[in-house]
């Protein structure tokens, strides 16, 4: 653990700076450009690696601890670490990195260097504000993220992606200024900008109020949770595959990782006080968002507001604690939903990658997502109708597969905080099953319908690695979660404790 | 050394499904079927033995963890194995039937005109049924709720995957959505039902459940602020709602029928001799549990009546062959889940058992037909087979002997078991469901031996006289053979320690008060020949037999008579030939009703309210704003982005400062 070798600054810092090799040396070189990029994504994800083998699960204290002073004169700090909360998050991070890269091979054909390198400098950020420690450098990465985003989305985007980019960054810009605020507030109290000593800070109940609203208008655009969750149905559709996947698979869980950072243990108090408001739009996104999922005609929307749904399962499980302890006086159960929500963070991960890049491959064959242009692609495709299959169904939190884990911790969890809860949360079993297996039919299952399917070929090497890779994942974390749980036990134990202590 | 064997038990369906599934193409047709098969047989073996030493031998049930799946909170959450009479008895019926079916399969599955030669379908199909096999047996070997679910909606999967299996048909991909809807509704109630457990005992382990049981006997839960309920009854309701859905109890029976899309050896395999029963295992399971609650037990005994009458009914109007013994598993289901809801959880298993044998009989019989038939369904078209098909014929006659329950054969041993032990019965409910019960007797008689009558005897259709109709080759018909052999006889045995419950032992458990099994075999058992002796005078072989000779003189003497019924009473018809609305109320209520309601939600509040109200008002104020100063810009969006972050950066050295 303690080797010396700053290896949270190598993962943020190798693809950045890989991204930057890219998108200089690669310019008139696609090749050059791809190989690099390759290289870079899995020399980061396999020096990832160690944070898992050398984690000591017993702790919950910061491992991996980086810390120089930066701006001394405000007392910034250059902080890094994880623990069992964010690990897992790094390593989804990387992970995805690599397929991500691998997704766009032979698919980009513009400026290849420039798609690359925003993606590598994407992955070095995002891994930035998971490691960082410092409320400053955490707004810088997460403030910074947008940026190759929005040149992703607006470039290579669809024909809306004015729009779309738009309405992407004005939510978030906005969403988080609010919370910078609350970072310049806290500093005045306490003299520093370390996270860690925020959560330790005393706080009255007005000012954990604000900062408990400033945070959530951060963390609900981000995840999304209703109503400010009609910016990520835009965005997905309008970004190339390689950026929806990014968008799904890792940038809606900074807004869950928010959550369990900063507003469950700097406003303990308010949480508590106003769990109800984050309860509710978590039921409503789960039951209301997969009704408007039912809707859809375009497959990328219709992930895209499944992904809202399940990410309910996140925010209800994160808050449930609270109705716990009230109704049965203990903690029992708290643990549950908690970690049912981190769980299901990592597994909505593996699992609406797999569906973008799913849709892509269809995507790049037919360009179109409508589903009314499909239909008996099975027929065409059969192993990678297989592999839809298997992320579908795991998108229906069938068990056996990552889908099911979080969501049937959270729904027992839920099921003791209050039995409506449970009974609400748990409609998604039909709701779910629903939308997800009605595009199936309609784009899978079927007689070929139309010449265009006629003349798809099945997937390539390439695209087969991506989807094996993932149906691996997502199996091997539905069939033996038992290793991640163990990661985080301690941490998730820990904070409970702090947002359960009061802080008045 | 058992440990082992159970494991492997489990194992080897999964590995000649993944063997065949995966590498069908490089191991061909035959390395595909060899797999299975094998992996099926090794189940079969072993599964002899455990059933010889939990069963015959009556050695002690044996509970053990396999796996941890995750543990947290102080609840180990676990698949592991709980074997005693109950789930040694399933696992030899389901891995038997199974084997039957994988056999039988070879020569249905042989040529389709759904699927080009080269296509793999082949291997794909056994490649399924050894998943079902692997995932039943999963789902009765369980000791814990969690590995039943998994279990249970693994079952699910393949049994959508099946339905479907002629996926390029319309009909065949609208019954499995259909049928893993339906299901995914009762298993939102078995989820809550699970919820309720892990809430109140803290527990997912079936053995540290039932030891808490006597201890909240009388908690309550409170529904709704001033409405409480006993938490037993609420628990035992919504974990009832998920066998309503497997087995298909109204109204969750829906699916059932038009899983008959699927291949006829799974609808033989899965939608009548294993995965339907299900529901009833379940509730054997957790007879200790339901034993406390009245209210939960009389609703189950209600449900399964209304199912098995109501049901029933509908076979006598079907035309397609599969639809009618379809509609006879509904019924009969609904005679296995009243036993249940009687307390006569032996003899509702017991049905579970022999219909497994007889009904897998029928399916295979039937299906032996379709093949004769050139894949043609309808029992208009048929007609006289009896002398183009005697092995097929015998077969279907014993299967239907069975189905009727006449004297003698399997199924009279059991439906005989579970009537008289309803008429034993106080329970709310019991004479209600006794009158419907004995009602069914005749409507089974009648509606099994129409299609009998129609399908082998009296004039021969123009296409049994224009086509070459014959016998179904070996691997179809020895199945047959092997599972007449059982359907016949099996009963006999049986019966005695099914009444006296020495059969199921301590797997079961009834009070006293509640043993109605008890009383039927005090009181009325002098022996299994005796039974049959005496049964010739009683009301249920009475009409049993009526039922055959009106649907004699209906369909063989004088076969006008049934089309001038149906003009005599449209109404009637009516009602049974829209199978009393539940498709067109499922259709106009959920089906549209959610879809317009998404629809709404998408146009009105997502579009209309949030999207044009709330976002882009503040988008064109923002944006025309921005377009004054866009003159002179470069035009480039990230430009500005960069600006922005740009400016928040100097903003924050400003207020520091």
């Amino acid at each position: 653990m303690l080797t010396g070798f700053p290896i949270l600054s190598t993962l943020i810092w190798l693809p950045i700076i890989g991204g930057l090799l890219v998108l200089f040396a690669g310019r008139n070189n696609d090749s050059a450009a791809k190989w690099l990029s390759l290289a870079t994504v899995v020399a980061t994800f396999i020096l990832s690696i160690p944070l898992w083998t050398g984690f000591d699960n017993s702790t919950a204290s910061m491992q991996f601890v980086e810390q120089v002073a930066w701006i001394p004169m405000f007392n910034i700090h250059y902080h890094l670490g994880v623990d069992g909360l964010s690990m897992p998050l790094v390593l989804l991070t990387t992970f995805t990195q690599v397929l991500v890269i691998a997704s766009a091979w032979d698919v980009i054909k513009d400026r290849v260097e420039q798609y690359m390198g925003a993606f590598l400098i994407m992955g070095g950020i995002m891994v930035g504000v998971f490691v960082a420690l410092d409320s400053i450098l955490f707004y810088i990465f997460w403030e910074a993220l947008l940026i190759p985003m929005f040149i992703v989305i607006g470039k290579w985007g669809g024909p809306k992606r004015v729009y779309a980019t738009l309405k992407f960054f004005l939510y978030t810009f906005l969403g988080s200024v609010f919370m910078l605020v609350s970072f310049l507030y806290m500093y005045y109290l306490s003299g520093s900008f370390s996270i860690l000593d925020f959560q330790d800070m005393p706080l009255g109940m007005t000012a954990q109020i604000l900062i408990f609203l400033a945070f959530l208008a951060a963390f609900a655009v981000k995840i999304p949770m209703f109503p400010v969750h009609t910016w990520l149905p835009d965005a997905h559709v309008e970004a190339p595959t390689a950026g929806s996947v990014v968008l799904a698979a890792i940038m809606l869980k900074m807004g869950g990782y928010g959550f369990v950072r900063f507003s469950l243990p700097i406003t303990p108090d308010a949480s508590m006080t106003l769990d109800w408001i984050v309860i509710a739009l978590s039921l409503i996104a789960i039951v209301y968002i997969g009704v408007v999922a039912l809707a859809q005609s375009d497959m990328k929307k219709l992930v895209a507001y499944s992904s809202i749904s399940h990410m309910g399962f996140v925010t209800l499980g994160m808050f449930l604690v609270y109705d716990i302890v009230q109704n049965t006086g203990s903690m029992q159960g708290a643990q549950l939903g908690m970690e049912g929500a981190m769980v299901q963070m990592i597994s909505h991960g593996f699992i609406s990658g797999a569906m973008f890049l799913a849709i892509g491959v269809l995507y790049d064959r037919m360009h179109t997502r409508e589903i009314s242009a499909y239909g008996g692609v099975v027929n065409k495709m059969p192993w990678f109708v297989l592999f839809a299959v298997i992320f579908s169904m795991a998108n229906v939190g069938l068990p056996g597969t990552s889908g099911f884990v979080g969501e049937f911790m959270v729904i027992l969890s839920a099921f003791k905080a209050n039995l409506w809860y449970g009974t609400l949360a748990a409609l998604t079993l039909v709701i779910g099953a629903a939308y997800t297996l009605w595009m199936v039919k309609r784009v899978f299952f079927g007689a070929v319908v139309n010449d265009q399917v006629e003349q798809l070929q099945d997937l390539n090497k390439r695209e087969f690695a991506i989807m094996a890779t993932l149906a691996i994942a997502i199996i091997a974390l539905g069939v033996f979660p038992g290793p991640l749980m163990e990661v985080m036990h301690t941490s998730v134990g820990h904070l409970l404790v702090q947002a359960t202590t009061s802080k008045l | 050394m058992l440990h082992t064997i159970l494991t492997l038990i489990l194992v080897s369906p999964l590995i000649g499904a993944l063997i065949a599934g995966l590498f069908g193409r490089q191991i061909g047709r035959v390395g595909a079927h060899t797999a299975t098969i094998l992996g099926v047989t090794i189940s079969v073996v072993l599964s002899a033995y455990v059933f010889n030493q939990f069963v015959l031998e009556g050695a002690e049930a044996y509970n053990a963890s396999l796996y941890t799946w995750l543990v947290t909170d102080g609840i180990r959450f676990e698949l592991g194995f709980m074997i005693d009479e109950l789930s040694a008895t399933m696992m030899l019926v389901v891995t038997f039937v199974s084997l039957m079916v994988h056999i039988y399969t070879v020569g249905y599955m042989d040529h389709d005109e759904d699927y080009d030669h080269n296509d793999p379908y082949y291997q794909r199909f056994f490649s399924y049924i050894s998943l079902f096999t692997f995932s039943m047996l999963s789902l009765v070997m369980a000791n814990n709720f969690l590995q039943l679910f998994f279990g249970w909606e693994a079952v699910g999967l393949v049994s959508y995957l099946l339905i479907g299996f002629y996926m390029k048909r319309e009909s065949a991909i609208q019954a499995n959505f259909k049928a893993f809807l339906v299901n995914r509704v009762g298993d939102l109630g078995f989820i809550l039902g699970i919820a309720v457990v892990f809430v109140y005992f803290n527990t997912m382990d079936y053995n540290e459940f039932f030891a808490q049981l006597a201890d909240n006997k009388d908690v309550m839960i409170e529904i709704i602020p001033g409405v409480e309920w006993s938490m037993i009854t609420l628990m035992l309701i919504l974990l009832f709602v998920g066998a309503m859905g497997k087995s298909a109890q109204m109204p969750l029976h829906v699916w059932l029928p038009e899983s008959m899309e699927g291949p006829t050896p799974i609808s033989a395999l899965i939608h009548a001799a294993t995965m339907v029963t299900a529901g009833v295992f379940l509730i054997a399971r957790l007879s200790p549990a339901f034993e406390m609650s009245e209210v939960a037990l009389s609703v189950v005994l209600i449900i399964g009546a209304l199912t098995a009458f109501l049901m029933g009914l509908l076979g006598l109007i079907q035309t397609d062959i599969k639809r009618v013994v379809a509609y006879s598993t509904l019924s009969q289901l609904g005679y296995m889940i009243a036993a249940m809801g009687a307390s006569a959880y032996a003899a509702g298993m017991f049905h579970v058992l022999t219909h497994a044998f007889f009904k897998a009989l029928l399916f295979l019989a039937a299906g032996s037909v379709i093949i004769a038939m050139h894949h043609k369904q309808e029992i208009s078209d048929m007609g006289g087979l009896k002398k183009y098909m005697p092995i097929t014929y015998i077969a279907m006659l014993i299967g239907s002997l069975a189905l009727i329950g006449f004297p003698g054969f399997s199924g009279f041993f059991s439906k005989d078991s579970i009537l008289l032990s309803l008429n034993e019965a106080e329970r709310f409910g019991s004479s209600f469901a006794y009158i419907l019960l004995m009602a069914g007797v005749f409507i089974t008689a009648f509606y099994s031996f129409r299609m009998f009558f129609l399908v082998f005897h009296g004039e021969e259709s123009e296409y049994v006289k224009t086509h070459q109709i014959k016998e179904s080759p070996w691997v179809v018909t020895v199945p047959l053979v092997l599972l007449s052999v059982p359907a016949a006889v099996m009963g006999l045995p049986m019966i005695e320690p099914m009444l006296n419950g020495t059969y199921f032992g301590s797997a079961l458990q009834i009070l006293p008060q509640n043993d109605v099994m008890m009383t039927v075999y005090t009181t009325y058992y002098h022996g299994a020949v005796d039974m049959i002796v005496h049964s010739f005078l009683t009301l249920p072989v009475i009409l049993a037999i009526s039922g055959v000779v009106l649907a004699y003189v209906m369909y063989v003497q004088v076969p006008t008579l049934p089309a001038k019924l149906k003009k005599m009473c449209p109404r009637g018809f009516y009602v049974l030939d829209s199978a009393y609305g539940f498709d067109r109320l499922n259709d106009i209520v959920f089906v549209d009703g959610t879809r317009k309601l998404g629809h709404f939600f998408n146009r009105v509040v997502d579009g209309k309210i949030i999207d044009t109200g709330m976002v882009t008002n503040t988008f064109m104020a923002v944006s025309n704003s921005a377009d004054a100063l866009r003159q002179s810009q470069t035009g480039y969006l990230y430009h500005y982005a960069f600006v922005m972050i740009l400016g928040l950066l100097a903003m924050l050295v400003w207020t520091l400062w």
